[in-house]
């Protein structure tokens, strides 16, 4: 029953997200041209097509899954290549093929991944995986330098950023490790006179994972990241063990590790100095952020209409500032509705994972809906000039091959623990209810 | 785990909401000084990529008009009659602004004005992308005839209503095609820079930004505040025949054309333009305060109310101390030493005759229609300045028609019209001489003078005051002609 109603709703939820995208599409091309666009038929048909595949993949193979998650992740989606198929045609097509890729990844992991428990055992695999990934940009020969991060991979002609697919490696192994070590970590035993942390020599992964966040801050220069991975574990640490020593512990250790970068790195004495004042550089350093802040305030409320704005001129507005975009061409108003679209999908995420029984699974959907919830709350925060601007992508929205896949990977397996805890409420259900009938 | 994963949802939730907050912060409440700022190029390219009017003459032909476009600025600016109507509507360029009409007409173009914006009630609601069209009083052929007949020597040609202030042609040479430095991209920058480049200043309307010695043609000022002043008759003061007119402190006196003795009472000084008699009438018969209060009443030292931007004032000096004698208020009354004038402020002077001694300020803009025709403001005319009294005007008209019939400007003469005149050769000082070719005119009916001129031809060979009649009245008698005639007045 449940599960008929939330893949039904499921479906017209897609069927929504799919007219807005298509009106969004409309209004891009009437804005651009004054007409229709020629092929918004078959721009409707592959959408629908695509999202409807997935969902049909969805009544197979998580029947019970949350109803919110995929609708809201295709909406993103759909926003977001309107956008950069506004800002720059040429991406569109790629786009496209990466929103197909990554449906299939999407039902591919849902495919893969019949059980999350299955996932469990390898936990030390994806730590291998997840570090190599991380590491893979910083060997000779395939590692790419773009744009000042050694965060890209060359094999052949695909360019792609391991550490897209690191972040979910790495969310599974803390979420197996931790669940396996979480006694021994939330045991307070010191200092002695007065215990708010294990032992020391516990505190081994946290060391790991600051050291992994610092190599990726220095040596590819990647501060969104390393502060998304960082950022990731702490919580992912704190959930599992209830000690907020650790968070503490986790702030002091990020300011320390930040303070040195600050002082040694001079990319990050840029950063910090147009993010504090950005008026200084206008032409320069803070080029970026002060057309950020003159495209949101442009849009104002309403924002200019789709394609009557100019925010072709923000570097990178396809890219880590697309949200400037569509603040400026759809306004307060739609930047606002973007940031409601990612809240419930932050709020379905943590649904999941407060329903989930299994420490795994319950550690898992908070890290993976963590990871989604800071990936989204570091980049507009940049662009916002709430935080020092750090390059990461705005979730299925920027443009992105990388970004996209993994963050459709991140969603299925959401949607399978989603699944897994409706399966086993219905067996409790239906084991209580043949008990009454015995009764 | 439960309790904290609620609080880790909060604590999104918390961070969210100062998105939230920060998103109000820029788009609300720093909104508007953010786009105001100097560095914020958003506001002007919007205006910039509005949709804008048509610039048409009075009969009717397309100056300037708006073409779609694909890049950024969605419209590109066009002007089909290319360098004839260069320095009236000027160009329309991102980067180096508009000049000319595009700019003193910006918003009424751009449909911003309150007239055009608001012109319904659903307007105030809806912001419906409106333009106006400017219809400007110049006929395309009025202009090609100026055009024609000044050819291709540098010079400027000015033709007004005298009694509205109407310009009828407004053509000075070189020019340049808006169309090359109004296209979006480097094309309209090194365009730019060829034009900058060139000595001749293509890019300069001189008719009204640039100020010459207006030589001979000042006499008519000089005499007129002579009459207004009561210290001049037409019968009286009879200046004496003199080859020269006496400097003080120098042995350097102030010739003749070709040395001639001249000399006479007020129409025959001006038939023969005669410099010794004109330096005696405003050094001596006048004197210096009522000259400079004389000049400034035709406008001399203000610029005059065109509607195009920055338009240049033409001086006459105002300060004429003993110790330098009389020598400079003697050139300046024969329009040499300190005086310059634009070609625009001589019409005016022209105007001024023609039109009972009221200069009405000149203006290009006949009317403003909205897109759908409707006429959203027409121009009223209005006085500029009260230069001399009518019964002043009637004499010097009398004066500059006898110029005409028989002074330097014979060639001005238009069978079956009355026309008056004044010539003026301003001498360069060079070697081989040079002057400037001048003119000032008026013709129409018998006193109903429907066309004021000033003709001035740059640089032209020799200095003898028969060069001014000889080179510029032809051009101004075309113009006057070709004026008429589209009047129906023959």
């Amino acid at each position: 029953m449940i599960e008929r109603l939330r893949r039904n709703s499921e479906l017209s939820l897609i069927l929504v997200g799919a007219a807005i995208t298509a009106g969004a599409y409309t209004l891009a091309s009437l804005g651009r041209t004054a007409s229709i666009p020629a092929d918004i038929g078959p721009f409707l048909g592959i959408i629908v097509g695509l999202f409807l595949f997935a969902h049909l993949v969805v009544r197979r193979l998580a029947p019970g899954a949350d109803g919110m998650l995929l609708p809201l992740a295709g909406l993103l989606n759909g926003i977001g290549y309107v956008f950069i198929a506004r800002l720059d045609e040429s991406l569109a097509g790629l786009q496209a093929t990466w929103t197909a890729v990554g449906i299939a990844a999407f039902v591919g992991t849902l495919l893969f991944v019949r059980r999350t428990r299955n996932l469990e055992r390898y936990r030390y695999t994806f730590l291998l995986v997840g570090i190599v990934l991380l590491m893979l940009p910083l060997v000779p020969g395939v590692g790419q330098v773009i744009k000042g991060a050694r965060i890209w991979v060359s094999v052949g002609p695909v360019n792609f950023q391991p550490g897209e697919f690191a972040k979910i490696a790495l969310a599974l192994f803390f979420a197996s490790y931790l669940v396996e070590k979480r006694e021994l970590l939330s045991l307070a035993s010191w200092p002695r006179f007065r215990p708010a942390l294990p032992d020391p020599k516990h505190l081994g992964p946290v060391l790991v994972a600051w050291g992994i966040s610092l190599v990726v801050m220095t040596a590819e220069k990647d501060l969104g990241s390393s502060l998304l991975f960082f950022a990731l574990f702490m919580v992912m640490l704190w959930v599992a063990t209830a000690r907020a020593g650790y968070l503490a512990v986790g702030t002091l250790l990020f300011a320390a590790g930040a303070f040195f970068s600050w002082s040694t790195f001079s990319h990050v004495q840029d950063r910090v100095a147009n993010w504090l004042n950005p008026w200084a550089d206008p032409d320069g350093g803070g080029f970026q952020i002060i057309q950020g802040w003159y495209a949101l305030a442009y849009g104002g409320i309403a924002g200019t209409g789709i394609s009557l704005g100019t925010p072709d001129r923000i570097p990178e507005s396809q890219n880590d500032f697309i949200f400037a975009a569509i603040g400026e061409e759809l306004g307060l108003l739609g930047a606002t509705a973007v940031l409601v679209t990612f809240i419930l999908m932050i709020g379905a995420g943590l649904g999941v994972a407060t329903r989930s029984e299994g420490a795994f699974d319950k550690l898992l959907a908070t890290g993976l809906t963590a990871l989604l919830g800071i990936q989204t709350f570091i980049i507009i925060a940049g662009v916002t000039r709430l935080l020092p601007l750090t390059g990461v992508t705005l979730p299925f929205v920027s443009y992105g091959g990388s970004s996209l896949v993994a963050n459709y990977v991140l969603l299925a397996l959401l949607m399978r623990i989603s699944d897994e805890n409706h399966r086993r409420e219905r067996d409790k259900e239906a084991v209580a209810h043949k008990a009454g009938a015995m009764a | 785990m439960n309790t904290q994963i609620r609080r880790l949802g909060l604590a999104l939730l918390v961070c969210f909401t100062a998105l939230f907050a920060q998103l109000n912060y820029i788009q609300v409440f720093r909104a508007e000084p953010l786009n105001e700022r100097p560095g914020n190029t958003r506001k002007v390219v919007e205006s910039f990529s509005r949709p804008r009017g048509t610039i048409e003459t009075a009969d009717g032909v397309v100056l300037a008009r708006s073409v779609a476009s694909d890049d950024q600025f969605r419209f590109q600016r066009e002007f089909p009659e290319g360098e004839l109507f260069g320095h009236v509507t000027g160009h329309y360029n991102f980067n180096f602004g508009s000049t000319g009409l595009e700019a003193a007409y910006d918003s009424a173009l751009a449909g911003q004005t309150p007239e055009i914006d608001l012109a319904t009630v659903s307007d105030l609601f809806v912001d419906r992308e409106q333009v106006g069209n400017l219809a400007i009083t110049i006929r395309k052929d009025v202009q090609e005839t100026a055009r024609a007949a000044l050819g291709d020597r540098p010079g400027s040609v000015v033709a007004v209503d005298p009694k509205t202030g109407a310009v009828l042609a407004f053509w000075s040479f070189p020019s340049y095609d808006p169309d090359a430095l109004s296209a979006h991209g480097d094309s309209a920058d090194d365009a730019r820079a060829m034009l900058e480049a060139s000595p001749a200043n293509p890019l300069l309307p001189k008719m009204y930004r640039e100020t010459f010695f207006p030589g001979s043609t000042f006499k008519v000022v000089t005499a007129s505040v002579g009459v207004e002043t009561g210290r001049v008759r037409p019968d009286q003061p009879v200046y004496p025949v003199l080859p020269a007119f006496d400097i003080d402190f120098t042995a350097d006196e102030l010739d003749n054309f070709g040395g001639d003795p001249c000399g006479g009472s007020l129409f025959d000084v001006l038939k023969v333009s005669c410099n010794s008699s004109f330096a005696s009438m405003g050094a001596e018969t006048i004197g210096p305060a009522a000259m400079v209060a004389g000049a400034e009443r035709f406008g001399f030292n203000d610029r005059p109310p065109i509607d195009l931007p920055a338009p240049a004032a033409s001086r006459f000096p105002t300060d004429f101390p003993d110790n330098q004698g009389n020598g400079p208020l003697a050139r300046a009354s024969i329009g040499q030493g300190n005086v310059s004038s634009t070609p625009l402020q001589m019409a005016l002077v022209a105007a001024a005759v023609a039109n009972q001694g009221t200069i009405m300020a000149p203006h290009l803009m006949d009317r403003i229609t909205d897109d759908q025709g409707e006429v959203v403001k027409t121009y009223e005319p209005r006085r500029w300045t009260d230069a001399i009294s009518p019964e002043t005007a009637a004499v010097i008209r009398q004066g500059m028609i006898g110029v005409v019939e028989d002074g330097t400007a014979t060639r001005l003469a238009i069978p079956g019209v009355e026309v008056g005149g004044k010539t003026g050769t301003a001498q360069l000082g060079t070697d081989p001489p040079r002057s400037h070719a001048w003119i000032i005119g008026f013709a129409g009916p018998p006193g109903d003078a429907r066309v004021a001129v000033a003709v001035m031809v740059e640089g032209q060979p020799g200095a003898s005051e028969q060069t001014g009649g000889r080179v510029a009245a032809p051009i101004a008698k075309a113009v006057m002609e070709k004026v008429l005639q589209t009047q129906g007045g023959g």
